[in-house]
């Protein structure tokens, strides 16, 4: 990438500025039900080697037969990336030597992937959008578990995730900061849940990221990269590639060089450290899989898929600040799940979009958040934050009422209609009732009522004396009008 | 196309195949015959020839996407030199 160098993602080093640069692999697991060659089950956990058939234990005479469901969910990923679709591509093995890869091989996808070059828009929190090159995508199989921790001299090994299908997606070196990094793993998740094609769930692995690392003065050619690997939380990607960048210029300015190497990321001690181990293993051999055929499909069936997808993260963000009159921002929070951006929907249908967007980001979210619930288990459901945001609309309660209201449909549930009615908390509207409120205030206040005349900004004090009295219920604005006649204040 | 001893040795590494001093020459001899045999291969022009993948013209068979394997732990593990809980027992492998 050519862009030019923004000079607030440099690292300050001792003697100049260095640019970071970073590309990334995304190993991201292919939603299914059972896996790439067999039907052995998927599914998360399970007893040690329990979901596990004779092919993913690699016994000798076993022939991989392909998941039809893995190859769409690879199609639908390439076309949200916006990608090229080969519709035809080739199965290798790369070979190497390691006890949880019982074959010896992981089958994979090396000169002829399935998908080709895409690209991924990046909102960042500044308001910028960078465009993120995608290489490509390919299928391969995951590889099982080893437990190093159970005995002191040997290793546990569980193949039930051995064999399940995963998508490489690698990024061109197009990243330029630890907050770039972030954000692109963050939207590439987005897409991949609102395709339905990965979970995303770090936490249980089904996204992990190897994050390619290198540093450079400014306009220099690329340097020379370190590969950290499995790196397996957003947040750690982020101080994976901070620490590194640091370690590599602090190496770079004493006068040393970067070898390229394969390194490990420690969270707890906040460095990251070589795996020499692995170094010489990476003579893989990759050769076509004599087991399996090319993979080959027609412009048709690509279309078909096409036309089953969801709207996507982009198209969903513009419709929502065209139609609704978002902002971006706001757009931007509503749309990082489908979940929310279904329940913001459902809320602003024939509403008024900001209004909804303020009511589900502010109040929801928030309370969300503190609570520690989702979208999905949200106690105030879609239906009824509408009858809220209504309500306000209507002028029957105040927006400070309102907050109350949303607390009490929060904690107890009901119809608000209901509540507003049963509690007696309708704001109140007949100018006669506030009045008589509003003279004895000033009837009570003759030395404030004095004040107010060189004062005017004490008719705050009178709005809150009137509010209290009226229980809150009072109609701001009417209160309002009324001081202001009544205590001649402009 | 040949292999020296080296490669012979780190060939054998990679596959973990234990191959003793004494077996080296004779390997190197026996893999370069081969290599030999098949360099041939290459003395037909193959350029806009596109590589052969099945005999006859067939298309990839595929599975669709159920559960239909599994809950046999006992039987995978049974070979296994050792075992415990149905986990497999390698000699430690760390990072």
């Amino acid at each position: 990438m050519t862009a030019a160098v923004n000079p607030k993602k440099l690292i300050k080093g001792g003697l100049h500025d260095w640019e970071v640069v970073i590309g990334m692999e995304i190993h991201a697991q292919v939603t299914s039900r059972s896996k790439l060659f067999s039907g052995a089950s998927t599914e998360f956990g399970g007893e040690p080697n329990d979901h596990v058939s004779l092919v993913d234990a690699a016994m000798p005479g076993m022939l991989p037969v392909i998941n039809e469901e893995c190859v769409a969910q690879a199609v639908r990923t390439g076309l949200g990336l916006k990608a090229q679709i080969n519709h035809r591509s080739v199965f290798d093995r790369k070979n190497y030597f390691y006890p949880d890869l019982p074959q010896g091989y992981q089958i994979s996808q090396f000169k002829d992937p399935i998908v080709g070059e895409g690209e991924v828009l990046v909102d960042l929190p500044e308001g910028e959008t960078i465009t993120v090159g995608i290489e490509r995508l390919h299928l391969e199989q995951d590889a099982g578990k080893s437990l190093h921790d159970q005995n002191p001299t040997q290793s546990f090994v569980d193949l039930n995730r051995s064999g399940v299908a995963l998508m490489e997606i690698v990024s061109r070196p197009d990243l330029r900061s630890s907050e770039e990094a972030r954000a692109y793993v963050t939207k590439l998740r987005t897409i991949l849940r609102y395709l339905g094609t990965c979970d995303g769930d770090m936490e249980k692995g089904s996204l992990r990221a190897d994050v390619n690392v290198s540093v450079r003065k400014p306009g220099d050619p690329l340097g020379t990269r370190c590969e950290i690997k499995n790196v397996n939380s957003i947040r750690f990607i982020g101080q994976a590639i901070e620490v590194e960048a640091r370690r590599q210029i602090a190496i770079i300015e004493d006068g040393g060089t970067i070898s390229q190497e394969t390194r490990l990321f420690d969270p707890g001690k906040g460095e990251t450290r070589s795996m020499r181990s692995k170094e010489e293993a990476h003579d893989y051999r990759y050769f076509p899989d004599p087991d399996l055929l090319p993979l080959e499909f027609d412009q048709a069936y690509v279309d078909a898929l096409a036309e089953g997808l969801p709207e996507l993260p982009d198209a969903k963000k513009a419709r929502f600040i065209e139609s609704y009159g978002l902002s971006p921002y706001d757009a931007g929070v509503l749309i990082a799940e489908r979940s929310s951006a279904d329940y913001f929907e459902a809320v602003a249908k024939g509403r008024d979009g900001k209004a909804a967007a303020n009511w589900v980001i502010n109040e929801l979210f928030g309370r969300l958040n503190k609570e520690g619930h989702s979208i999905e288990t949200s106690p105030v459901s879609a239906d009824q934050l509408g009858a809220i945001v209504d309500l306000i609309g209507e002028g029957v309660i105040s927006g400070k009422i309102a907050k109350d209201l949303f607390e009490i449909v929060w904690s107890e549930g009901g119809d608000p209609r209901q509540v507003v009615e049963a509690r007696g908390m309708k704001q109140v509207t007949d100018t006669g009732a506030i009045e008589a409120a509003v003279d004895e205030i000033i009837a009570k206040n003759p030395d404030k009522v004095q004040q107010a005349k060189e004062k005017p900004t004490l008719l705050g004090w009178f709005v809150g004396q009137t509010m209290k009295a009226t229980g809150g219920k009072a109609n701001p604005a009417a209160v309002n009008a009324l001081l202001k006649a009544k205590l001649g204040i402009e | 196309m040949s292999v020296d001893a080296t490669t012979v040795r780190r060939i054998a590494h990679l596959a973990r195949i234990a191959v003793s001093d004494d077996e080296v020459a004779p390997l190197q001899g026996e893999l370069n015959a081969i290599l030999a045999f098949v360099e041939q291969l290459s003395e037909v022009d193959v350029s806009g020839v596109e590589p052969m993948t099945s005999v006859t013209p067939m298309a990839m068979k595929k599975r669709t996407d159920v559960v239909t394997d599994g809950g046999h732990a006992r039987d995978i593990v049974f070979n296994a030199p050792e075992t415990e809980d149905h986990y497999f027992l390698v000699p430690k492998v760390v990072e």
